[in-house]
C-alpha cells in the first residue's frame, strides 16, 4: 500500500482553503439580501438611533453623543448580523442544494471547508467595522482615550468571541433544519434578539425577570464588553470594570457551547 | 469497442476536452486492481432493503453503465462507490481502496457528477471551474474545460440561471477538471436535449480514449447501448444482468416485428391472430412498448405471411399502419423481459427516443 504522505494529486492545502475563501467572500457579496442584513441595516440603525434618540442608551451625559453608545450595539448587530444571519441563511441553502454534498466529493478536506466559511466572515467583519468606523466618527463618537490598548484589545476579543458563538448558532441552525426553517428561524431571532437582546437597551435597563435572562444573552454579552471597551466614558471608563467578566464568561460560554452544537449535529446532505 | 448504433454518427467523436498529456498512468500495471468492485453489497434505508447483495467488478478504461427503471437503486450504488454511504454489508473497492476509509487518497483521484448538479447557485461557471480546479495538484485548464463543455457564452452567467443541459454540462467538466482516473455520473444527460445529449456522449468516448474509466447510471436505453462496453441492468436493488451491448442483445435471441399504429390496439387478440397461420406456434407476443408503438416477438424469422396477416388484422379494424420493421430485437426488448418494467415506464421522458 501507500505510504500515509498527503494523498497525491490534491493540491496544497493552503492554495485550497486561499480559493475556498476567496470564493465564499466573493458570493457574500455578491447576495444583495445579504450585503443588505451585513452592512446597509447595521449602518442604518447607527444613523437612526444616533440622529433620533428614541431610547436613553446611556446615563444621561449631555457631553456625549448618543453616537458613542449606539456604536458598541451597532457592531454587536453587525456580528449577529454576519455570523447567525447571513452565514446560517447561505450555509442551509448550500446544504439543500447539495453543494456540501458535492464538495465532499472532492479533495477539499470539511474542516478546510469551515474554516473558509469562518475565515469570509471575519473578512467580512472587517468591511463592516470599518464601514461602521467611519460612520461613526462622522456621527461624533471618539474611541476612548485613556488606557492605551486595553478596550482595543478587549474589543477585539469581545468580536471573535461573538462571532464564534452567533456562527455557531447560525451552523446549528443550517446544519440541522430545512433550508426554509433556517431562513425564518435566524431572521427571527435576528429580530427578537435586536429588540429584546440587551443590545441597545442593556439588560439593567429591562424590566427584572426580562432583564435577569436578557443578561444571559450572547447578544447581551457581546453588547456589554463593546460598550464597556468602547462606549461612553461612563461606562468605559471605570478601567478594568468588573462587569467585564460576568459578560466575557457567558460570551466564551455561548462560543463554546454553539461552536460544539454546530459541531455534534451538524448533517453535510 | 462498441460501435455507435444507427444515427449516431462516427463513433470516434471529436477530440473533447484540451490538450491533456500522457493521461494513463505509468503506474497502472497489468496488476493494477479493477477500477470499482462491489461484493455482496446490502444497502437498507429504514426497514427497506434497496440493495440486495449486489455485486459486479467495473474494469479499468471502461465505460460502463448501470441501467435500471427509477428506484432501482443505482444512486445509492454509485454514492456508496463515492463515499457518501456506508454499506450495511458487503465490500467495496475503487481503484483498490475504500471509499470511505480512504476517502482522502481517493477523491483527488475521480471525479463526480452528482443528480442536481450541487453548485452554488451564485457562482460563474468560469469561478466554479477554477475553485474546483485549486483543488487538485495538476488540473486541466479551466478556460479550456469551458470551451470544451461549450459553455463560452455562459462564462458569467450565475450557475441559477443556466439552462438545465448547460448545468448538467458545467456539472460533468467539474468531475473531469482534476485529470480523474474513474468518473463516476449520475444520469448525466438527464434534462438535456438530444444535442446535448450527443456532445456529452461524445465527451464520455474521449474519455475513454483517453483511457479514463466511467461507471455512469442512466435510465435510458439508448444511452447505455451506445455508450456502454458492459451494461449492468439492476432493478429493485438486485443485478439481474451484466454484459455487453450486443451479448445481451443476443441473449434474448430472435429477430423482431416493430410497427407504429394507432394506440390501445387489442394485443392479445392481435397476438392470437398472428400466431394463427404458423405451424404449432403459440400466440406471438405482442408488446405495446410506447402508446401507438408495438414490438411483436416470433419464434423463427418474420416471414412475409406475418406481415401480410398483421396488415390485414389491421385493415380489419381500420387502424392505419404508419410504420413497419422488421430486425433485430433491441435492448429495450430485452430491459422489458430482464425488469418486467413496461419500457415506457423505464424510459421516461427520453427526449432522443422514437417518439
Amino acid at each position: 500500500m501507500k505510504t500515509p504522505a498527503p494523498p497525491a494529486g490534491r493540491a496544497a492545502l493552503g492554495a485550497m482553503l486561499r480559493a475556498q475563501t476567496a470564493l465564499e467572500l466573493r458570493l457574500t457579496l455578491r447576495r444583495g439580501e445579504s450585503v443588505l442584513v451585513t452592512v446597509l441595516l447595521p449602518a442604518l440603525l447607527l444613523l437612526f438611533f444616533s440622529t433620533v434618540p428614541l431610547i436613553a442608551l446611556a446615563p444621561a451625559d449631555p457631553g456625549v453623543p448618543p453616537a458613542q453608545a449606539v456604536y458598541p450595539a451597532v457592531l454587536a448587530v453587525a456580528v449577529m448580523s454576519t455570523g447567525m444571519v447571513s452565514l446560517g441563511i447561505a450555509t442551509a441553502f448550500e446544504r439543500q442544494y447539495g453543494v456540501l454534498k458535492r464538495l465532499g466529493g472532492s479533495p477539499l478536506p470539511r474542516p478546510l471547508l469551515v474554516w473558509a466559511k469562518v475565515l469570509a466572515v471575519l473578512a467580512v467583519e472587517v468591511v463592516q467595522v470599518a464601514l461602521l468606523t467611519a460612520l461613526a466618527l462622522a456621527l461624533g463618537w471618539r474611541p476612548p482615550a485613556a488606557a492605551g490598548g486595553a478596550p482595543l484589545a478587549l474589543a477585539g476579543i469581545a468580536l471573535v468571541l461573538g462571532t464564534i458563538a452567533f456562527a455557531g448558532i447560525g451552523l446549528s441552525m443550517a446544519g440541522s433544519w430545512r433550508a426554509e426553517a433556517t431562513l425564518a428561524g435566524a431572521n427571527g431571532l435576528y429580530l427578537v434578539l435586536l429588540l429584546l437582546g440587551g443590545i441597545f437597551v442593556p439588560p439593567e435597563a429591562l424590566p427584572a425577570p426580562l432583564g435577569a435572562i436578557t443578561a444571559f444573552l450572547p447578544s447581551a454579552a457581546l453588547a456589554g464588553l463593546l460598550r464597556a471597551a468602547l462606549g461612553p466614558p461612563a461606562l468605559a471608563g471605570g478601567g478594568a470594570a468588573p462587569e467585564v467578566w460576568p459578560d466575557l464568561i457567558v460570551l466564551a460560554a455561548w462560543a463554546a457551547g454553539a461552536a460544539l452544537l454546530a459541531a455534534a449535529t451538524f448533517r453535510w446532505e | 469497442m462498441v460501435t455507435a448504433g444507427a444515427g449516431s454518427g462516427p463513433a470516434s467523436g471529436p477530440e473533447v476536452g484540451p490538450e491533456v498529456g500522457p493521461e494513463v498512468e505509468p503506474e497502472s500495471a497489468p496488476s493494477a486492481p479493477p477500477a470499482v468492485v462491489l461484493e455482496g453489497v446490502v444497502k437498507r434505508y429504514g426497514g427497506r432493503t434497496v440493495l440486495h447483495n449486489l455485486s459486479f467488478s467495473v474494469r479499468r478504461g471502461e465505460v460502463f453503465a448501470v441501467l435500471g427503471p427509477n428506484g432501482a437503486g443505482k444512486t445509492t450504488a454509485v454514492e456508496l462507490l463515492e463515499g457518501y454511504r456506508v454499506p450495511d454489508a458487503g465490500r467495496l473497492r475503487v481503484l483498490g481502496l475504500d471509499p470511505i476509509a480512504d476517502g482522502a487518497a481517493l477523491k483527488p483521484r475521480i471525479g463526480l457528477m452528482l443528480q442536481g448538479g450541487g453548485i452554488y447557485p451564485q457562482i460563474r461557471p468560469l469561478e466554479a471551474l477554477r475553485l474546483f480546479a485549486a483543488f487538485y495538484a495538476r488540473p486541466e485548464d479551466p478556460a479550456a474545460l469551458l470551451r470544451a463543455a461549450g459553455l463560452e457564452d455562459a462564462a458569467g452567467t450565475r450557475y441559477r440561471q443556466l439552462s438545465g443541459g448547460q448545468k448538467q454540462r458545467l456539472s460533468l467538466a467539474l468531475a473531469l477538471v482534476g485529470r480523474p482516473e474513474l468518473v463516476f455520473l449520475d444520469e448525466p444527460t438527464a434534462a438535456m436535449d438530444p444535442l446535448a445529449r450527443r456532445a456529452t456522449w461524445d465527451v464520455i468516448r474521449g474519455l475513454r480514449a483517453r483511457g479514463v474509466t466511467v461507471l455512469l447510471t442512466t435510465h435510458y436505453l439508448d444511452e447505455a447501448e451506445r455508450l456502454a462496453d458492459r451494461i449492468a441492468v439492476v432493478d429493485a436493488g438486485r443485478l439481474v444482468a451484466l454484459d455487453s451491448p450486443a451479448a445481451l442483445m443476443a441473449r434474448a435471441g430472435g429477430p423482431a416485428l416493430r410497427f407504429s399504429a394507432p394506440p390501445g390496439l387489442d394485443t392479445a387478440a392481435l397476438g392470437a391472430a398472428l400466431a394463427a397461420g404458423e405451424a404449432g406456434a403459440a400466440a406471438a407476443d405482442v408488446h405495446e412498448v410506447e402508446p401507438g408503438r408495438y414490438a411483436v416477438a416470433v419464434a423463427g424469422a418474420p416471414g412475409p405471411a406475418l406481415v401480410a396477416r398483421l396488415t390485414a388484422w389491421l385493415a380489419e379494424r381500420e387502424a392505419l399502419l404508419t410504420e413497419l420493421s422488421v430486425g433485430r430485437r433491441s435492448l429495450e426488448d430485452v430491459y422489458l423481459e430482464l425488469t418486467g418494467v413496461p419500457a415506457e415506464l423505464a424510459a421516461g421522458d427520453a427526449p432522443a427516443g422514437g417518439r
